[in-house]
């Protein structure tokens, strides 16, 4: 069926070998450095060693990519087996790693970012404690985000997945001193775990079914079956992964941790919570898209709970009046779209949003971070206005990344988003009321993402004497990344040029090679009379208005009437008080699952089966047992020499008489 | 007998060298100014690592040599490089410790050198009478090792009982021997293999031969009921020295008993099964229940190292390639680990070893963390945890068992393996969670330990997490043995 390949002796092979673990090496070695001497280093060692680290990091990915690029390979995977990871009987997971154009798109996407933040950062926590820790989390959390995308097998692929989840957890709690820091970072652990069972489950499943974990064994077997053999067992192992994905990438209904992981210091929210970390679940439904594209009914859902995340968390940001909060929301939604273009069968689309976003939506959470440096750590909204007189760079930058996200023609997130919704569409699996859906949400992006800026930015300032006092644009180690950030939101998505604007689609044509295979197969199966009322034209205008009207009604808001959206609000209080209050989910599961179990473990649990069963029965009294018999051994030890040898004598005795009875 | 060939000496250049060295240290010796005898045991070290390079050009020429008696093999280049890992370890501990306790002389370092050749031998050698050989130079080494301190009451008593009852151990295997040369008229394993396949019944005295040699191992590795000298000799001998015979004589015994029972008697099968199942269940029973009662750290270390040698055991009892594999990979880890532990107690115990109690390591935690982080990390290893090697190797052994259909074995052997788990902690709590100092001057520590402990931990953790490479050889090595 597909071509396998796998790189021994053909030219750029042994190359690779090389390469790819020097991508993963340097951040490794950083984060040790960090972690072990780094109390003793100075500020500026402890930075050198960070940036240095993600920085080489990113010439090996560039360097990886070219070779790639150049070899004979391209476009079939690379894998490079390293050595038996792990063997036990019939299992066996190689440490092996896998190089195809998705991972090329991932390493490149996630070792740039991370290295412009890194630069970010050195400026960002110059007076933070616990520079040296926060450097070594950080070069940690790069590490195991490489390993996630450039592992061979669900069991290696899962290491780094809990790694990045280990590091975003100790990065959300950074100011552990801080309760509400601390608690976010317990929220966020805990709530993935839920999503990271299913995995496991995913992931068992698979390998009892067919013995492998490894990718390509799995993608061959997969593909190999005729149509709707194990139809069920299929749809069960997609639908855990699924559910892994959902926990990580922050979906309905296991999004409530990401909003509260802002507690965490900004450049983490930019790289982990909206540029990498959170993108993994796509990632993963990418990487498993042989499999999903046998089960349409998993695809199906994974499109829904994507439609209805998208549209879900926009509703709410519309209505934030935290600058982050809103940013975290607007993530959420943004997620929400690229699982509904894996949803639909287009695979591409999404990972090309998933690339634009990194860079957009990165480059807001720095800005913002920027403007909470400035206002002394407020985040208010409210609190702020016009600032863009003492911000110019910050505000400019911003401004670009609002115009990306929005969809506003000849910036990325417009090619990226325009591209989601043709194929939402056209696509295999495209559903009617997702594309409109995604289309309403596409408008209410443009409303709060403008709502954000131009309250931030914006009218009259709203600052308080002594903030606006402090206020002052950010030094150039913060500004540089912002700049380059705001190129990359602009460029990155003329690789994706639609060919309705005579562009090539290039980057479409370009992870062909890897998805080709899966979306012809949907194509195939699924019979869809392919819905031409409307061209692609017609769409693109169609999203183009969107995102004209959501800016438009931001604009009369929040710089004409400025007394409208508080008309409005009271006018409508049930609702804004439903979105305020963000439907009441985290109530709802304080309500239906923390409390009930407290109260459980509390008078059951702890004492009444711990207290009194476990600790009194189990623990104390089979402690008191075997006590009493090493007591009783212990008298054999007479130290004696002479009884020694009468026990020696007494075994050879009695071996003696058994064998002899034998 | 053919001939004697050059070829011949390059199979035992391993050994050729280290008995070469250990002559060259005891001449030196008398030349050495007493400040600078550590001298002498760089030198050793130096002769270990020579025999290392020599070990490894040998194992590219596998094959046998004089006549038969001697082999190079995956499985006797596997114990070998194993003995000389824990020579080295061993060695690495020792500089310091002998001057610190004012008993820095050469002949230790040369004891050790000669006890590895012991070894070596018995590991590598496939004929009954050269295995007795090694085992006997072994021994004899390790005898004077254990009293090294003449000074010390403890360490003299420990080396007599361990010479009595050795002596009287030995004395069986090779009774053992005896009866095999008089049954079959040979000594060599290889054709009394095929003298003993070759009948249909074998007779009832080859039983008691082989039992005859399984009790003069069996004292060597301290399983019960032969076990009862061990508490005593670890706890009296130089704890750097207890290091070396828990883990090296140990698993040269038990790389004769993979080659002689479940290679040249694989035949005798049911015996033999019950012999190992009955002698496994009551060593990890009553090793482990013995090390919860003490309050002396190297006599818990003791009763701890008589329960795992039942753990191996297991793996002795399933037998065949996976059984034999994770029997070996087993024997490296516990090395690594017990001689960490021993090498660690060693510095902590002061001057002349005054605190041994777990009590005085108090509070260890705080006052030392890196110490105690590195203690920790060895019990937890020798507990089972997972991402420690401890907790792959059992794993593996238990697997085989399983695997085997010793479902019951397996069941008191993991039991008893979380009872243990009581007395590792214990000290990791004490270290950690009781209020007070360390009881023993906090002496800085000497970095040839420092670079031993390094090796040992990081092995723990390495082969905890990438037991890969080491397993393949193991399998290598245990491949032609069933």
């Amino acid at each position: 069926m597909r071509a396998v390949q796998i790189a021994g002796r053909e030219p750029g092979g042994n190359r690779m070998e090389i390469l790819l673990l020097f991508i993963l090496i340097p951040p490794l070695v950083g984060a040790a450095l960090n972690g072990i001497f780094g109390r003793r280093y100075s500020q500026a060692l402890v930075s050198l060693i960070g940036c240095g680290a993600s920085g080489i990091a990113m010439i090996f990915a560039l360097a990886a990519a070219w070779t790639y690029s150049h070899s004979a390979a391209d476009p079939a995977p690379i894998i490079q087996k390293y050595f038996t990871w792990i063997e036990a009987g019939a299992f066996r997971a190689e440490f092996a790693l896998y190089y195809d154009r998705l991972t090329l798109v991932m390493t490149l996407t996630v070792t740039v970012v991370a290295f412009l933040i890194h630069i970010y950062s050195r400026g960002y926590m110059e007076h933070e404690g616990g520079y040296y820790r926060f450097f070594c989390y950080l070069n940690l959390f790069l590490f195991m985000m490489l390993v996630l995308v450039t592992a061979s097998n669900y069991l290696l692929m899962f290491v780094g997945w809990e790694g990045v989840g280990l590091c975003s957890y100790l990065l959300i709690g950074f100011y552990f001193r801080k309760k509400s820091a601390s608690d976010a970072g317990k929220k966020a652990f805990i709530v993935t775990r839920i999503g990271d069972a299913g995995l496991t489950l995913g992931v068992a499943l698979l390998f009892w079914t067919f013995g492998s974990v490894d990718f390509q064994y799995l993608a061959a077997r997969i593909d190999d079956a005729t149509p709707g053999y194990m139809q069920g067992t299929l749809t069960a192992a997609a639908l855990l992964l699924f559910l892994g994905a959902v926990g990580k990438s922050a979906q309905l209904p296991l999004y409530v941790w990401l909003p509260d992981a802002m507690e965490g210091p900004t450049p983490v929210s930019a790289l982990i919570h909206a540029a990498t970390m959170v993108t993994a679940g796509v990632y993963l439904v990418a990487r498993s898209h042989v499999l999903f594209s046998h089960t349409p009914v998993a695809l199906a859902v994974v499109g829904t709970v994507g439609a209805l995340t998208a549209f879900f968390a926009a509703t709410i940001a519309l209505v934030q009046n935290d600058l982050k909060r809103l940013l975290a929301y607007s993530t959420i939604s943004q997620l929400g779209y690229m699982f509904l273009a894996c949803g639909v069968g287009v695979f591409s689309a999404g990972i090309f949003h998933l690339m634009t976003h990194a860079f957009f939506k990165s480059l807001l959470f720095l800005a913002a971070g920027s403007v909470m440096h400035a206002m002394s750590g407020e985040l208010d909204m409210r609190k702020m206005g016009g600032l863009r007189h003492k911000l110019k760079t910050t505000w400019t930058t911003f401004l670009v990344a609002t115009l990306a996200i929005s969809g506003v023609p000849l910036f990325s997130g417009f090619f990226s988003k325009d591209e989601i919704l043709v194929g939402v569409y056209e696509g295999p699996l495209g559903q009617h009321w997702m594309f409109w859906l995604a289309a309403l949400t596409a408008a209410m992006t443009a409303f709060y993402m403008f709502r954000g800026l131009l309250m931030t930015f914006h009218g009259p300032p709203r600052v308080t004497p002594e903030a606006e006092h402090h206020l002052h644009e950010s030094s150039s180690k913060m500004t540089l990344p912002l700049v380059i950030l705001a190129f990359f939101s602009v460029v990155t998505g003329y690789v994706g040029w639609p060919a309705t604007l005579g562009g090539g689609e290039r980057f479409n044509a370009y992870l062909d090679p890897v998805f080709g295979h899966s979306v012809a197969l949907l194509t195939a199966e699924n019979m869809r009379v392919t819905d031409h009322r409307l061209s692609h034209l017609a769409l693109m205008g169609l999203s183009i208005a969107a995102a004209t009207a959501g800016i438009l009604v931001a604009i009369w808001f929040y710089l004409r009437s400025t007394q409208v959206p508080g008309l409005l609000a009271s006018r409508f209080d049930g609702l804004y008080q439903l979105l305020v209050r963000k439907y009441y989910v985290d109530e709802f599961y304080d309500w239906i699952l923390v409390h009930p179990l407290r109260r459980l473990s509390e008078s059951f649990l702890w004492k009444t089966v711990d207290a009194q069963s476990i600790d009194g029965i189990f623990v104390d009294g089979s402690a008191g047992l075997t006590f009493h018999a090493g007591r009783l051994l212990r008298r054999i030890q007479s130290g004696n020499l002479r009884s020694y040898a009468t026990w020696i004598l007494l075994g050879a005795v009695l071996w003696l008489g058994y064998i002899l009875w034998h | 007998m053919s001939t004697v060939q050059a070829s011949d000496f390059i199979c035992i250049l391993p050994q050729i060298i280290l008995s070469g060295f250990a002559i060259l240290v005891m001449v030196f010796e008398p030349f050495v100014p007493a400040a600078r005898r550590v001298m002498l045991g760089w030198f050793a070290l130096f002769a270990v690592a020579s025999a290392g390079a020599a070990l490894a050009w040998t194992s590219t020429l596998p094959g046998t040599a004089f006549g038969g008696s001697v082999e190079a093999s995956f499985f006797s280049i596997f114990f070998m490089a194993l003995f000389l890992l824990v020579a080295a370890l061993c060695l690495l501990g020792s500089f310091d410790y002998l001057a610190r306790d004012h008993v820095q002389h050469g002949e230790y370092y040369a004891l050790i050198l000669m006890a590895t050749v012991g070894m070596c031998f018995m590991a590598s050698s496939t004929e009954l009478i050269l295995v007795f050989l090694g085992l006997e130079i072994s021994s004899i080494s390790t005898y004077i090792l254990a009293g090294f301190k003449r000074q010390d009451a403890l360490s003299n008593e420990s080396a007599l009982k361990y010479f009595l009852l050795g002596s009287f151990a030995t004395a069986f295997f090779l009774y053992g021997i005896a009866f095999v040369y008089g049954l079959s008229g040979t000594t060599n394993l290889t054709a009394l293999a095929e003298r003993i396949h070759a009948q249909s019944s074998p007779p009832i005295m080859l039983w008691v031969a082989l039992l005859l040699m399984f009790i003069g191992l069996a004292f060597k590795v301290s399983t019960a009921p032969f076990h009862v000298w061990t508490p005593d000799v670890y706890q009296g001998a130089p704890a750097p020295v207890t290091a070396f015979l828990s883990v090296g004589p140990k698993a040269a015994a038990f790389a004769v008993m993979l080659r002689v029972f479940l290679v040249t008697f694989a035949g005798e099968g049911a015996v033999l099964f019950w012999l190992l199942w009955i002698s496994a269940a009551l060593t990890m029973i009553i090793g482990n229940l013995g090390a919860l009662a003490q309050t002396n750290v190297k006599r818990m270390l003791a009763y701890s190292a008589i329960a795992h040698a039942g753990y191996v055991l297991v793996g002795l009892a399933t037998g065949g390639e996976e059984g034999s594999a994770s029997v070996m990979f087993y024997l490296l880890v516990y090395a690594l680990m017990n001689v960490g532990a021993f090498l660690l107690i060693a510095h902590l115990a002061g001057t002349g070893e005054h605190w041994t109690n777990i009590e005085d390591f108090r509070g260890l935690g705080f006052e030392r963390p890196g110490v105690a982080a590195c203690l920790t990390a060895l019990m937890l290893s020798l507990g089972g945890f997972p991402t420690t090697a401890g907790f792959l190797g059992k794993f593996y052994l238990f697997r085989a068992a399983v695997g085997a259909g010793l479902t019951g074995l397996t069941v008191i052997a993991v039991v008893t393996s979380v009872i243990s788990v009581y007395y590792y902690l214990r000290l990791v709590v004490v270290m950690y969670m009781q209020e007070g100092t360390p009881q023993a001057p906090s002496a800085p520590m000497p970095w040839p330990l420092r670079v031993a402990l390094a090796v040992c931990v990081a092995g723990i953790f390495l082969l905890g997490l990438f037991p890969g490479n080491v397993l393949t050889l193991a399998h290598l090595a245990a491949m032609p043995l069933p």
